[in-house]
């Protein structure tokens, strides 16, 4: 007797109730989609969240202790980028300045706030796509260019930019030029984004005071070790800065979204509602499954199939359910991922280690229904048979 | 020793005041190749004693030994076990609606190693299914057969394991009066050819002739062996 049988005999009862099946597969499919969705979105916001860290070049950033997450950061003074030349592997500091303002739509002026960010365009700090093509242009005074990933209620600034060249927008109580547009992404924090010189940052902002900045990008020399680096400026400089490698800076952007905000527990009790559902209704498949066949499960009793034998087939039929309800689910869920991803412009894909997360939670979920259906196998007593 | 030897036996159900003696202080014997029809009025304790004898309850007193296993204090594992070597035919055919005759009947070699794949086990089953006139419908649900047909085919599925003992309990029951005794004819002569020996218990008067032996219960006591 092979561990095959009792899956043969699951499917074989599985395949005989058509409708019973569909609606099974439909209740697991629905429950992966579901937490392919939330999962999906809680990526692409931590991806979101960490688009404008990400694009920083630098080995070593200074921030304020205090900063939670940089689209609303505690500035500090300007005069720490310069006191880390002291240290003779760094090579250059940038300051970055950033601040929300409020943007007026182009076509029909509704205002929205957008996050700026000013820093010396020349001195390679930053890589949002697009921006090196633009540089000279941002030199000139009252110039930005537009992040294109902003959401549309910012107007269609692509499509003005491509048909008009150069347009003047209102940002603030000012007009500016935009010169082209950068690539990098709408957050949960911005809705939009537009990247300028320095100069131009302090004639938008002009409530800022100049020498309070937000963040600092610092290149080390050739061959520096940024650990050992970081280990000095740490003991150089005052408390209200602090010095953090790249993957720092990312990691705390990324821990503000997931620890102090709800919005990390929201996903993940969605997508447990997700599985929840997609329990019920496989339990419930499974259940009606051994209730109609206590007779003839008695009887393999009497037969002298063990317990286990059926616990197996029980247990067969949940493995299969959730394979036959996954594969339809990962593919539905790569679809809305592209629709989603259109309409949002969130950075939503399907990768690799999520779906076999979702592969694992999908099985764990039938398990467990499995395993509250098999309950039911006691009641096929091969006593009663005669 | 014969395979089917009871001293001694009984059976209660319910605890404290609710108990209630189902079986009295019950001797009976089936001989090797032996043929026994069980009959009495009802509630007289003969599904009861089928039950013990065919392993799939616990014995409370007395000596049962079937097919040389004694059954008293003897844990599940030992009786699951022995139960693969009883054929149990049931007065419901019980068959699985989503198997075939032949795949319900070859559900029976599952649980005997010598039957390792399932094309010998298929052979096998439609070769039983030929002896009891079922050839034709290997491949049927029992959805599209007869009460009669699928008793049949139940009776294959319970003789196809070469058996050391059949019990039946009113396999003729839900049949009527011709397909009922042709079941019964039909076991008969399968037991008589491979000597098998058959416990049957049943109300039906017009087919105690195939026994050869009638044991009438009354009251959880045999009353009458001839
Ligand atoms: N599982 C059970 N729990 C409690 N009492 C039971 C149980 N099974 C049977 N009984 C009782 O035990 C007595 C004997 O029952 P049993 O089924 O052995 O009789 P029987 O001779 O097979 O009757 P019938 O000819 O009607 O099938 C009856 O009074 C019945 O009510
Ligand atoms: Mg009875």
């Amino acid at each position: 007797m092979t561990a095959l049988l009792p899956f043969r005999l699951a499917w074989r009862q599985l395949r005989a109730e058509r409708a019973r099946l569909l609606s099974a597969i439909a209740g697991v499919m629905f429950a992966c989609v579901l937490v392919f969705m939330q999962l999906g979105f809680r990526s692409a916001l931590f991806d979101s969240a960490t688009a404008l860290p990400q694009a920083m070049r630098g080995e070593l950033f200074l921030i304020h202790p205090l900063t939670t997450a940089l689209f609303r950061p505690e500035s500090f003074p300007r005069v720490r980028a310069y006191q880390t030349l002291a240290i003779p592997e760094v090579a250059v500091a940038v300051p970055i300045y950033m601040t929300q303002s409020i943007w007026r739509n182009p076509v029909n002026g509704s205002h929205r706030a957008i996050q700026l960010i000013g820093f010396d365009t020349e001195a390679g700090a930053v890589s949002f796509p697009g921006l090196a093509a633009l540089i000279p242009a941002l030199k000139r005074p009252d110039t930005i260019a537009f992040d294109w990933k902003s959401r549309p209620e910012f107007g269609p600034v692509p499509a003005l930019l491509a048909a008009k060249g150069p347009i003047v927008v209102q940002i603030g109580n000012r007009e500016v030029e935009i010169v082209g547009t950068v690539a990098l992404g709408a957050s949960f924090g911005a809705d939009g984004n537009a990247v300028m010189s320095e100069t131009n940052f302090r004639r938008i902002a002009k409530d800022r005071r100049v020498s309070n900045i937000d963040l600092v990008a610092l290149r080390l020399r050739e061959g520096a070790d940024p650990i050992a680096v970081q280990r000095a400026l740490t003991a150089l400089l005052p408390a209200d800065v602090r010095v953090v490698t790249h993957d720092e800076l990312v990691a705390w952007e990324r821990n503000y979204w997931e620890t102090a905000t709800p919005i990390g527990f929201i996903f993940a009790f969605g997508s447990a509602m997700g599985l929840i559902v997609g329990m019920v209704i496989v339990y419930q498949i499974l259940f009606a499954d051994v209730a109609s066949h206590i007779a003839e499960y008695a009887t393999l009793k009497a037969m002298g199939f063990g317990a286990a034998y059926l616990r197996l087939v029980v247990m067969g039929a949940a493995a299969i359910l959730a394979g036959l309800g996954f594969v339809p689910g990962v593919l539905a869920s790569a679809g809305l991922y592209n629709v989603v991803a259109k309409a949002t412009l969130l950075p939503l894909r399907m990768e690799a280690d999520r779906g076999v997360l979702v592969l694992a939670l999908i099985f764990g979920m039938c398990a467990v229904a499995g395993l509250l259906a098999m309950r039911k196998l006691r009641d096929a007593d091969p006593a009663d048979m005669f | 020793m014969h395979p089917v030897e009871l001293a001694g036996v009984n059976y209660a159900y319910g605890e404290g005041s609710l108990r209630r003696p189902v079986l009295r202080d019950l001797d009976l014997t089936v001989a090797a190749g032996e043929i026994v029809l069980l009959t009495g009025p009802s509630g007289s304790g003969k599904t009861t004693l089928l039950t013990l004898v065919g392993a799939l309850r616990a014995m409370q007193q007395g000596q049962c030994s079937v097919l040389g296993q004694e059954l008293m204090g003897a844990p599940e594992s030992v009786r699951v076990g022995l139960r693969r070597r009883i054929g149990f035919i049931f007065q419901n055919h019980n068959l699985l609606g989503f198997l075939t005759a032949a795949q319900n009947v070859a559900m029976s070699l599952e649980l005997h190693p010598a039957f390792g794949n399932e094309a010998e086990r298929l052979r096998a089953a439609e070769r039983m299914l030929d002896r009891v006139g079922m050839a034709d419908f290997a491949h049927t649900v029992p959805a599209k057969l007869s009460g009669g047909q699928r008793q049949r085919v139940a009776v294959a599925r319970a003789l196809v394991a070469s058996p050391g003992l059949i019990l039946a309990d009113e396999p003729t029951a839900a049949l009527d009066r011709q397909s009922g005794r042709d079941v019964v004819e039909l076991m008969r002569d399968l037991a008589r050819t491979s000597g098998v020996p058959i416990l049957l218990v049943t109300h039906d008067p017009r087919i105690l002739d195939v026994a050869d032996r009638v044991v009438n219960m009354e009251d959880g006591r045999v009353v009458v062996g001839s």
